[in-house]
């Protein structure tokens, strides 16, 4: 007889809630901290219920300060805790940049490996959700670009719970990017099944005329290209990378082998993104397989706009298609 | 003063200052440890004189009964725009609102504490302050529909731009207001944050910048009792005015939903900037009655009774009392004001629903004073995409 398996049909929020609640049961040194994450559960809700059955102990609504959320969790994890920390929203996460950039990110090395640094910084990111100013942002270039910093975002429920329970089981800092505008999306979770490696990108959908390489909030949106796409007789792979630093080149190398044609998408400004690093590396590592230049779609190099023009920045299915089509034309 | 001195100080008559425990997990004050709060208005409306508060009182002493009825009616009409922009972001009109609903007093009296010179550097939800400072109240409603990130020229008020990340305006200030220094001018900053806010490392370095220039600064902070979800025993374990102390300049709490208490307070904290004395904090001790925005379930976290508790001293009320008890308005002057209110809902509502969306082109406005090439080539490609839509629309 196989062993039961427990398949959830969950929202990406309600796993990444249910993953915490597995991590706080199983290891008495994992703690939630972070402003309003306690009695409110957080502003999306996903540190909901933790507090009341985990106690003010482990799950730690802080003062309004996240260079001092960050800081304080770095000390926590000095004296041997794993601190989960919740950074309202990606605009707040700059006060505590310092922090995660300076301090974070290099005591490991700093101590010639003796020091072991296991904190996730939780962050809502990315655009779609018609928020005022500093509530839409996708920083991740600015993490991935720090050494010292793992930086990861899952697309869908199943990764969130499972990328949550590697993060957490890390000793390296994770920054840990909750596409937010896909919290309410359900998915199957497995709850027993083994994930795979936490830096391992996944082919989301075969394809076999042109890669399309996403992570976190893109992924669904590439996956409508593909959709559309294939209306029109192309047949697009879509690769999830799930995690911005490290980047999987093998994956994406493998991929663009067989489709010999790429087009990375991210809603983070084009300019030095993530995309740029990936073209320029598979330009490198493909260059007499590729039939057309690597292509980006994201956004532009001016501020996060007001929600009403957020459509028009933010990359969307015909955006991606038009890309699709340019790389095609070659 | 330490937390020592003001636990033996006996309870005074005072609004707000009673500690509702309702869903709290840790008590503010033990009973009768209650820190002096300025009050010049008793929530029933009688005008309080005593020798803790004389020092402001002379600063409203020669009010008439028109600045009265003033002040009256500056709070009548935030609340009414307020309300309309609360049922405007119901109706799908606005994206988000930040409602100061209980905060009238604290905005008003302080706002109309400032000078034309004057500089005020606010939050999100100092619509009050806006009101004093002569901004056209639909302008505010600009980023909460999501059409700009700001909506006015700071400087066509001395009112900066509204700040999202909690406390950078602090230091913003500080900074201006060293620069009047500087310069020799004795105008003065006003900056606001909240009771969370204060926990913010840049409000401590405003603090410390503020004291070591000693510039012309007054921080006003208006603890409304919650950061979200989270009741100031989140952010700190002494009462807030008393952080002045440890930087070296005055604190004082004053009663937040007494319009002339915040009135007279801020006045002698501008006076004291401008006499080159430096800064000063001005903690008004009031109430959010509503959600912290309109996307906040406050029953989450704390108890109705609260809020009830808090109605009872209601700024607005408590000033109409007051003139009523004084023979300095009548009903004339309350249904003129009345009528005031729902022209400025209409012209409110309207102005918000003619409020047309940016030109899509605004994306790459304004993002570098000088120009920039890389936004001149993207915005370029942007202008080729979308004509390439408008031809396939085909006419
Ligand atoms: C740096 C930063 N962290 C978090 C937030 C999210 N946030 C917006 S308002 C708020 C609570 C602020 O409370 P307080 O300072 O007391 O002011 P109030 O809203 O009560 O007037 C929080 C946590 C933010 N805007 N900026």
């Amino acid at each position: 007889m196989a062993e039961a398996v427990t398949f959830k049909n969950m929202a990406l929020a309600k796993a990444i809630n249910e993953s915490l609640r597995r991590a706080l049961d199983s290891d008495p040194k994992v703690l939630i901290m972070g402003e309003d994450v306690g009695k409110l559960g957080g502003v999306f809700r996903v540190t909901d219920g933790l507090q009341k059955d985990f106690g003010e102990s482990r799950v730690i609504d802080t003062p309004l300060a996240e260079s001092g959320i960050v800081g304080t969790a770095i000390g926590l994890a000095l004296r041997g805790y794993r601190p989960v920390v919740e950074i309202q929203f990606d605009g707040f996460v700059f006060p505590a940049y310092d922090q995660i950039v300076t301090q974070l990110a290099k005591m490991h090395a700093r101590s010639l490996g003796k020091v072991k640094l296991p904190v996730v910084v939780r962050i809502p990111y990315g655009g779609g959700i018609g928020a005022v100013e500093h509530h839409s942002e996708s920083p991740e270039a600015l993490f991935a670009h720090v050494a010292g910093l793992k930086v990861v975002s899952p697309s869908n429920a199943s990764d969130g719970y499972w990328m949550m329970q590697q993060a957490i089981q890390s000793d390296d800092p994770v920054i840990f990017f909750e596409p937010k505008r896909r919290y309410w999306d359900k998915a199957e979770v497995n709850t027993e099944a083994i994930p795979g490696p936490l830096h391992k990108a996944q082919v989301v959908r075969e394809g076999t005329d042109l890669t399309l390489v996403a992570y976190g909030p893109m992924v669904k949106l590439c996956q409508e290209v593909a959709d559309a796409a294939a209306e029109e007789g192309k047949s697009l792979e879509v690769l999830d990378l799930r995690s911005v630093s490290p980047l999987d080149f093998d994956s994406i190398q493998t991929s663009v082998e067989k489709t010999r044609r790429l087009v990375v998408v991210h809603e983070a400004p084009v300019f030095l993104g993530s995309g740029a690093e990936i073209a320029a590396r598979i330009t490198e590592r493909c260059f007499y397989h590729l039939e057309a230049p690597v292509l980006r779609v994201g956004g532009y190099h001016a501020p996060y706009p007001p929600a009403r023009l957020e459509e028009e920045y933010l990359p969307g299915l015909d955006r991606v298609l038009d890309a699709v089509d340019r790389a095609l034309a070659y | 003063m330490t937390v020592e001195s003001t636990a033996a100080r006996k309870p005074r008559r005072s609004a707000g200052t009673k500690s509702t425990a309702g869903k709290r997990t840790t008590a503010k004050n033990a009973p009768g440890t209650d820190p002096e709060l300025v009050q010049l208005l008793t929530p029933e409306g009688e005008r309080l004189k005593n020798p803790e508060n004389a020092a402001y009182d002379k600063y409203v002493a020669d009010i008439t009964p028109d600045e009265l009825r003033g002040l009256y009616r500056d709070m009548v009409l935030t609340r009414r725009f307020d309300a309309e922009a609360t049922s405007l972001q119901r109706q799908g009109e606005l994206g988000l609102w930040a409602s100061l609903l209980g905060q009238e007093a604290a905005q008003i009296g302080s706002g109309r504490a400032t000078r034309e010179d004057d500089y005020v550097f606010p939050t999100y939800r100092e619509h009050g302050v806006a009101w004093c400072r002569g901004v056209d109240p639909a302008n505010l409603l600009g980023m909460f529909r999501g059409v700009n990130n700001g909506g006015w020229d700071p400087n066509g008020n001395n009112f900066h731009l509204y700040t999202i990340v909690i406390g950078s305006q602090t230091l913003h200030a500080t900074g201006y207001a060293m620069g009047i220094a500087k310069d020799g001018a004795d105008s003065a900053v006003i900056a606001y944050f909240g009771d969370g806010a204060s926990s913010q490392g840049d409000v401590a370095e405003s603090f410390t910048f503020s004291a070591v220039y000693n510039a012309p600064v007054v921080f006003f902070c208006q603890n409304n009792q919650w950061a979200i979800s989270e009741p100031t025993e989140k952010q700190t374990r002494v009462p807030l005015y008393q952080r002045a102390q440890g930087y070296g300049f005055p604190g004082v709490r004053v009663d937040g939903n007494d319009v002339l208490a915040c009135l007279a307070v801020t006045k002698w904290a501008l006076e004291r900037a401008r006499n080159g004395e430096g800064p000063t904090l001005v903690e008004a001790y009031t109430y959010r009655m509503g959600a912290h925005t309109t996307s906040d379930d406050p029953t989450k976290y704390r108890a109705d009774e609260e809020r009830e508790s808090w109605e009872a001293k209601d700024p607005i009320l408590r000033l109409r009392r007051y003139l009523e008890a004084s023979n300095h308005a009548d009903e004339g002057f309350f249904a003129e004001l009345e009528a005031e209110s729902e022209a400025l809902g209409k012209r409110v509502r309207e102005a918000v629903r003619a409020m047309p969306d940016p030109d899509h082109f605004a994306i790459f406005e304004n993002v570098y004073a000088d120009g920039h090439a890389l936004v001149d080539e993207e915005r370029a490609q942007f202008a080729a995409y979308q004509a390439s839509f408008t031809d396939e629309g085909g006419h």
